[in-house]
C-alpha cells in the first residue's frame, strides 16, 4: 500500500509571553512513500522528523493537508482506526504485564467481528515472537529484558496486529553501539520477511543510509531532499544534506569562481566551465582528495590516522570552514608528504559547490 | 469502513466525554466550595434576618459587616488571633532551629552512630500521637506548665518528617561546596546559614508553610493544656462559640468569626499554593 | 572523606532532647500507665498492676459506642473517598483547561481549621426551632420530611460525620493522585490508543497497575487517619460526644484523660494502646494484601 502525504503543515500554538508565535513543526511536506519500502526520516533533532511520524500515526492532526493509506483519506481518522503499528523510541512495554500479556494486549481490543479467541491470539503472538527471535521469552516481564529484547518486543507488539505501516520511533537511540549494528540489519531483515510498509525516524545517517531504501532529509520541518541514500549522498541538493549525510563529514570552504575555474586560497583547484564569477561554499567530500606531489590544493600537514585499509590525512587551511580537514585515501596513495604541507588533486565528481548566502546547489 | 462515521462517532465520544468530565469536575468543585460561601454568605447576613429565614436564602440583598464587629467585642476573638500567631511563630521558630541542625548533622557530618539514629528518627514517623499525648499532659501538668505558652509550644516543636524532608534536600547538595567551604577557612555553622540554608530556601519555607498551617489547625493539644480562655487558640476559641453560641445562637456572628480565623490560611495558601501541594505531595499528612 | 565529627551529636541534641522528651518517653510511659490499677491522678499513686485497665475499658459501653462508631467511619468513608478522589483525579488529569483552578479549589479543605468548617457543615445540617437548614430545604424538593442531622437519629448523625469526613480528606488524597497519574509516561497511553484500546480498558488494565502502590498507600494512610477520627466529630456534634452517642476511639482517649469524665490517664492509655493495636492490625493486613496485588 502506497502512503501518500500532501502538503502537510502541522503548527503548535504559542505559548504565553515567552513565545507569542506559533511553531511550525512540520510545513509542506509532501512525499509518496512506495507500498513495501524501508523509508527513513532524517534530520538534526527539532527538525519536525517525529511530529511526521505521529500525524502519520494520527497521534497528532495536522493543521493542513492530506493523508492517503493507499487510497484512503485517513487524515482525521483516530489512530486506533488506522491499522498502524508503532514502536515507540522508549518502546512503552506495559511493565506489569509479561512478555506474552504484552504482545497479544493489542488483540484483545477487538470487538464484535474481529474478536479472537485465546488460541488465536496466542498463536498470532507466538507467530509475532518468532518473527523477532523471543519465543523463549514470552513469561518474562520487560524489567528482566535487556534493551534489545525490549526493542524486539515492541516491535513484536506493533507487528502482531498485522498493520498497514510500520512506524519506529528512534528504534536504535537506546542501544548500545554493539547492539545498534545487530538490531538495525534485524530490522531490515524483519521489513524484507514481512513485505510492510515502514518508516523510521532518526537523527544518525549513518544508520538511515545503511538500511533505508528511501530516505527523507528533514531541517527546520521542510523536506531538504529525499531519493535513495546513495544518490542522495551522491548528489545533494544544498549544503546542508551535503553536510548532514557522510562519515567524516564533508569539508566545506569559502572559494570564488572566477573565469570557470573554482579557486581556493588564491589557488585555482578545478575547472568550473560556465559558471559566472560567484563567491561559493565549495564542499568535498572525504574521499574526494587525491594527494599528489603537484596537486593544485596546498594544506597545512597535521598527521595521519591510520585505519587499516584507508588512512585519514589531516591536514588545515585558511578558507576552510573548520579547523581540522579529513581525506580519506587508500593507505596505497598515502605517500607521506614532504614538508610542512601537503597537496591534493580534486576528485570533480566529489566536489560539490553551493551559493555562499543560500547553499542552494550550484551544478557545473 | 467507513471513515467520516468512524471519525464522527469518534468526535461526539470525545465531546461527551469531555462534557461528563467537566461536570464532575465542577460538581466537586462546588462541593468544596459551597460550605466557604455558606460561611461567607452567613457572616453578613443580619441576625434578625438570618433567624426570620424559615427556608434558607441562596443569597442576601442586604450585607452588613456587624457580624464581624459582633465577632470581635462580644468574645475575645483578637485574644485567641493573637495567642494563635504567638504560638504558630514561636513553635515554628523554634521547630526551624531544631529541624535544620538535625538535618545537618544527619546530611553533612560523619559520626559513629549516624545511620542507626536515622533510623530510629524514622521509624518514630510511625508513632501515633495519641500514645503519647498522655504522658505528655501529665507531664505538663506535673510541670505546672499548663495555661502557659511554654507548655502548649514544647510538645509540638519536632515533626520528623520535616527533619526527614530537609535532610533529603540538604544531601542533594555537592560535598564539594563544602570542601571548598572549608579550604577557606568557613565554619560549619557558618557554612550551614551562608550556602546550605540559602540553597535549600524553597524546601525551608515549605516545612515553615506546613508547620504554620498545623499550628494554626492544631485542636486537641491546646484543648487538653488549657482551660483558661486567655489562652485559647482560634480552633478551641471556635469550641467554645459552638458551645456557648454567641448568647442567643447568633450563628450569622459565629461565622464571621469563622471567617475570620480561616481567612488567613487561605491567604497563605493561595500565595504558597505550588510549595504547599509539592511539599504536602511528597508525603506530609494532616496529623 | 572528612574525619569523625563527633560534634555532630551536638547538633543532633535539640532534636533528640525533644523528641526524646515528648515521644520516647511517653510512648514507654504510656505502658506503663495503662498496666497501673486504679492510678489516682492526684495523689499519683496506684494498688496494682495488671490488666485490669484494658478489661475496664473493653466493658465500658462508652468504649464500644466509640469503636463502633469508628469502624463504621472508617468502612464508609475510606472506600467512598478513595474511590471518589480516584475519579476525580481521572478526570483532572484527562483535562488542560482550568485544571490549575480546580486543583487549587480541591486542595482548600486541608488548609482549612477542621473545627470552623465543621461549624459551617453543622449549621448546614442542622434543625432547630427557626428553620430546618439548607440540607433539609434540598431534600424536601424530593419529598423527604425534615430529619435532624446533628442531634437526630444515629444513622443520620453518622451520615454527616462520613460526608464531612470524606470531604476533608478529599483533598490530599486528590494531590497524590493526580501527582501518581501524572508520574505515568504518556507513552503507555499513545501505544494504547493506536492500538484501539478502549477508555475503560486503559484504565483498567495500565492506568491502575501502574499506580496502584499509590491506591494501595492511600488506602493504608487513609485507615490509619480515620481511625484517628475526633476533632471532626467535635466540630459537628460538641465536645460531648459520648452524650451525643457519637464519640469516636481518640474521642475516648481525651474525655477519659481530660474533661467532665476526666482524670484517668490509666484508661485512657489502656484505649490508645488498644486503638494502636487495631491500626497495627489493620496496616499489617493491608501490607499483606498489597504485596500480592502490587505487581512492581
Amino acid at each position: 500500500m502506497n502512503v501518500t502525504l500532501q502538503n502537510l503543515t502541522k503548527e503548535f500554538p504559542g505559548r504565553g509571553k515567552k513565545q507569542p508565535q506559533p511553531v511550525v513543526a512540520v510545513k509542506d511536506f509532501t512525499f509518496r512513500i512506495p507500498h513495501g519500502k524501508l523509508v527513513g526520516l532524517l534530520g538534526p533533532s527539532g527538525c519536525g522528523k517525529s511530529t511526521t511520524l505521529n500525524l502519520l500515526s494520527g497521534l497528532q492532526k495536522p493543521t493542513s493537508g492530506r493523508i492517503f493509506f493507499g487510497e484512503d483519506d485517513v487524515t482525521d481518522l483516530p489512530p486506533e482506526h488506522r491499522g498502524v503499528g508503532l514502536v515507540f523510541q522508549n518502546y512503552a512495554l506495559y511493565p506489569h504485564l509479561t512478555v506474552k500479556q504484552n504482545i497479544t494486549f493489542p488483540l484483545e481490543n477487538r470487538k464484535g467481528k474481529e474478536k479472537l479467541t485465546k488460541a488465536q491470539m496466542a498463536q498470532m503472538a507466538l507467530e509475532a515472537a518468532k518473527l523477532v527471535q523471543i519465543q523463549e521469552l514470552m513469561d518474562r516481564r520487560p524489567g528482566e529484558l535487556s534493551g534489545g529484547q525490549q526493542q524486539r518486543v515492541a516491535i513484536a507488539r506493533a507487528l502482531v496486529k498485522m498493520p498497514r505501516i510500520l512506524l519506529l520511533d528512534e528504534p536504535l537511540s537506546n542501544l548500545d553501539a554493539r547492539l545498534r549494528l545487530q538490531t538495525r540489519e534485524e530490522i531490515r531483515r524483519i521489513q524484507r520477511s514481512t513485505g510492510i510498509t515502514t518508516v523510521f525516524v532518526t537523527h544518525d545517517q549513518e544508520e538511515a543510509m545503511s538500511i533505508s531504501d528511501l530516505i527523507v532529509v528533514m531541517k527546520d520541518g521542510v523536506i531538504q531532499q529525499t531519493g535513495a541514500p546513495q544518490a542522495v549522498y551522491d548528489d545533494p541538493a544544498n549544503l546542508f544534506v551535503a553536510r548532514f549525510l557522510g562519515n567524516p563529514p564533508i569539508n566545506a570552504f569559502a572559494g570564488d569562481i572566477r573565469g570557470g575555474q573554482l579557486y581556493l586560497g588564491g589557488e585555482a583547484v578545478l575547472q568550473t566551465p560556465g559558471l559566472p564569477d560567484q563567491p561559493v561554499t565549495a564542499a568535498v567530500r572525504p574521499e574526494g582528495f587525491l594527494p599528489q606531489a603537484d596537486g593544485p590544493l596546498r594544506c597545512a600537514f597535521r598527521g595521519v590516522e591510520v585505519m587499516g585499509r584507508d588512512v585519514t590525512i589531516l591536514s588545515a587551511h585558511p578558507d576552510h570552514h573548520a579547523p581540522v580537514i579529513r581525506a580519506i585515501v587508500s593507505a596505497r596513495e598515502a605517500a607521506a608528504p614532504a614538508g610542512d604541507n601537503v597537496r591534493f588533486a580534486l576528485k570533480p565528481d566529489k566536489v560539490f559547490l553551493f551559493h555562499r548566502d543560500t547553499g542552494e546547489r550550484i551544478r557545473f | 469502513m467507513d471513515y467520516a462515521k468512524l471519525e464522527k462517532a469518534a468526535l461526539t465520544r470525545r465531546r461527551v466525554g469531555k462534557a461528563l468530565t467537566y461536570t464532575l469536575l465542577t460538581c466537586w468543585a462546588g462541593a468544596v466550595l459551597f460550605p466557604f460561601y455558606w460561611m461567607v454568605l452567613t457572616s453578613v447576613k443580619r441576625y434578625g434576618a438570618y433567624n426570620a429565614e424559615w427556608t434558607p436564602q441562596l443569597y442576601t440583598l442586604d450585607p452588613t459587616l456587624d457580624n464581624y464587629v459582633q465577632a470581635f467585642t462580644e468574645v475575645p476573638l483578637a485574644g485567641y488571633f493573637l495567642n494563635t500567631v504567638i504560638f504558630a511563630l514561636a513553635t515554628t521558630a523554634l521547630m526551624l532551629l531544631v529541624t535544620v541542625l538535625a538535618a545537618f548533622a544527619f546530611s553533612r557530618l560523619r559520626f559513629p552512630g549516624k545511620e542507626l539514629v536515622f533510623t530510629l528518627f524514622l521509624s518514630f514517623m510511625m508513632i501515633p500521637s495519641e500514645l503519647v499525648v498522655i504522658t505528655n499532659f501529665v507531664t505538663i501538668t506535673e510541670l505546672d506548665l499548663r495555661n502557659t505558652f511554654t507548655g502548649l509550644i514544647l510538645p509540638s516543636v519536632t515533626s520528623v518528617f520535616y527533619i526527614y524532608l530537609l535532610k533529603e534536600h540538604f544531601s542533594q547538595i555537592p560535598d564539594e561546596l563544602y570542601y571548598a567551604a572549608k579550604v577557606d577557612g568557613t565554619s560549619d555553622l557558618k557554612y550551614l546559614w551562608k550556602v546550605m540554608i540559602p540553597i535549600c530556601k524553597p524546601t525551608v519555607v515549605t516545612i515553615t508553610i506546613l508547620k504554620v498551617i498545623e499550628c494554626w489547625n492544631s485542636y486537641v493539644w491546646p484543648r487538653l493544656i488549657t482551660d483558661d480562655p486567655s489562652y485559647y487558640l482560634v480552633s478551641n476559641g471556635i469550641q467554645q462559640l459552638r458551645e456557648t453560641g454567641f448568647g442567643r445562637e447568633n450563628i450569622p456572628a459565629m461565622m464571621a468569626a469563622v471567617v475570620v480565623i480561616s481567612a488567613p490560611l487561605i491567604v497563605l495558601f493561595l500565595i504558597f499554593r505550588r510549595r504547599i501541594m509539592a511539599g504536602v505531595a511528597k508525603g506530609g499528612m494532616k496529623g | 572523606m572528612e574525619k569523625n565529627q563527633p560534634k555532630g551529636w551536638l547538633y543532633l541534641l535539640p532534636a533528640m532532647a525533644f523528641l526524646g522528651a515528648f515521644l520516647v518517653y511517653p510512648l514507654v510511659d504510656v505502658c506503663v500507665y495503662s498496666l497501673e490499677e486504679g492510678y489516682n491522678f492526684a495523689s499519683q499513686t496506684y494498688w496494682g498492676v495488671g490488666l485490669y485497665n484494658y478489661s475496664y475499658v473493653l466493658r465500658d459501653p462508652y468504649f464500644l459506642q466509640a469503636v463502633k462508631n469508628t469502624f463504621l467511619l472508617v468502612i464508609i468513608t475510606v472506600p467512598v473517598s478513595t474511590g471518589l478522589s480516584l475519579l476525580i483525579s481521572l478526570a483532572l488529569s484527562s483535562v488542560r483547561r482550568l485544571r490549575e483552578l480546580y486543583q487549587t479549589i480541591y486542595f482548600l479543605p486541608y488548609v482549612t481549621n477542621t473545627l470552623a468548617v465543621g461549624l459551617v457543615f453543622m449549621i448546614l445540617f442542622k434543625r432547630t426551632p427557626y428553620t430546618d437548614g439548607l440540607a433539609n430545604l434540598v431534600l424536601s424538593w424530593f419529598g423527604v420530611a425534615p430529619i435532624d442531622f446533628i442531634d437526630g437519629p444515629y444513622w443520620a448523625k453518622m451520615l454527616v460525620l462520613c460526608l464531612y469526613t470524606v470531604w476533608i480528606v478529599m483533598p490530599f488524597k486528590i494531590l497524590i493522585l493526580t501527582s501518581a497519574l501524572a508520574s505515568v509516561d504518556p507513552t503507555y497511553y499513545n501505544a494504547a490508543r493506536i492500538d484501539g484500546t478502549s477508555k475503560l480498558r486503559i484504565f483498567t488494565r495500565i492506568t491502575l497497575p501502574m499506580i496502584s502502590p499509590t491506591v494501595f498507600y492511600l488506602v493504608i494512610t487513609g485507615f490509619i487517619g480515620a481511625f484517628k477520627a475526633y476533632s471532626d466529630a467535635v466540630a459537628l456534634f460538641g465536645v460531648d460526644l459520648n452524650a451525643a452517642g457519637m464519640n469516636t476511639i481518640v474521642g475516648y482517649i481525651y474525655d477519659m484523660l481530660y474533661g467532665d469524665a476526666g482524670g484517668y490517664p490509666s484508661y485512657a492509655s489502656a484505649a490508645a494502646i488498644i486503638l494502636f493495636v487495631i491500626v497495627l492490625t489493620i496496616t499489617c493486613i493491608n501490607l499483606s494484601v498489597s504485596r500480592k496485588h502490587v505487581h512492581y
